[in-house]
């Protein structure tokens, strides 16, 4: 039982180092995702951010600006995740005197 | 090198995660879990994402490593298989 | 329930590490503008300070910090001044938190987009801390019946 654990983790590490040496190399400037307009003659989401967020909001730090005004609204579900969890916790196992 | 640093760190990665796995003690394995946590975490400030890298040194190394020993201390503190 | 620990050097230590653990927490939270850090792990950087006076005064001691009544509580009002916050941007004629259309004088186009994005991480730092420390609490229970 315990070879076939192991042996089923080494086809899953097979599979695994195939999938990533198709990636491209980090830091790669011909990558899609480094360009500035997409294959499909679109600008690209990166491209734009870099080029926008300090004037859109006076905010150095790019990060900040995707994650809580750009993409504020993925941030939100982020907190109804932290909130249905304390939930939770308050109604399964809170003793009440 | 970035290469070589970064070489180092996965290879201490599975070392730790292997070894929370294969730990009787729970406690123990909560330790080497926070080191695991934070071997991740440098693997992340090494490719540049300094904000996940934080995040994961502050919840994993921190915050998830008290409520497992808090879980340990309501339950028991050695694996049964 | 964990009692308060018997030794003098833990409890030392613990009391004078707490202020400066919140004191970087609250750093954190304020220069997420300017550099890594931001409202989550501000929020887990200041439960952490209080998780820790939990651990070594004991529950019953460190209510004086922040106390377990009041915690399930703030966790709610954090979540809603960030969902408020794009309601509003709603009624002032943008859509779903577009922080342009938020009706605050004085302020306008991206310095409103400034204050919209403190607003907003003052909210997740507030629904992190608390709602961090909630679990804890739920998880040990308190101690003494009246509070739990």
């Amino acid at each position: 039982m315990k070879a076939f654990q192991f042996l089923l983790l080494a086809v899953l590490t097979v599979f695994l180092f195939y999938t990533v040496m198709d990636m491209p190399p980090r830091g790669d400037l011909d990558a899609p995702a480094s360009q500035i307009v997409s294959p499909a003659d679109s600008q690209v989401a990166g491209a734009y951010y870099i080029k926008y967020a300090y004037k859109d909001t006076h905010t150095p730090n790019m990060v900040c600006v995707v994650l809580a005004d750009y993409r504020s609204v993925d941030t939100l579900g982020e907190v109804v995740v932290v909130f249905a969890g304390v939930m939770t916790c308050f109604f399964i196992l809170r003793r009440r005197p | 090198m970035p290469w070589a640093i970064e070489l180092m760190l996965f290879i201490i990665l599975i070392v730790a995660a292997l070894i929370a796995l294969q730990l009787r003690n729970l406690l123990a394995a909560v330790i080497t879990l926070t080191i695991y946590s934070f071997i991740v975490a440098l693997i992340m400030i090494s490719l540049g994402s300094v904000d996940v890298g934080f995040t994961e040194a502050v919840v994993g190394a921190g915050v998830v490593g008290i409520y497992l020993v808090v879980a340990i201390f309501k339950t028991t503190r050695k694996s049964c298989d | 329930m964990i009692t308060q620990t018997q030794s003098p050097i833990i409890e030392i230590a613990a009391r004078g590490l707490a202020p400066f653990i919140q004191l970087l927490g609250i750093y954190v939270f304020f220069h997420g503008h300017y550099g890594p850090g931001g409202g989550f792990q501000g929020g887990v950087l200041l439960a952490a300070g209080v998780l820790l006076l939990r651990m070594s005064m004991g529950s019953v001691h460190s209510q004086a910090h922040v106390s377990s009544k009041k915690t399930v509580a703030l966790c709610a009002l954090g979540a809603f001044i960030f969902a408020a916050t794009g309601i509003i941007a709603i009624l002032g004629g943008g859509e779903f938190m577009d922080y342009h259309y938020l009706p605050v004088p004085f302020l306008e186009g991206p310095d409103l987009r400034y204050y919209g994005i403190l607003f907003v991480e003052l909210g997740i730092t507030m629904a992190v801390m608390t709602g961090l420390v909630a679990i804890y609490d739920d998880v040990l229970g308190i101690g003494h019946a009246g509070t739990n």
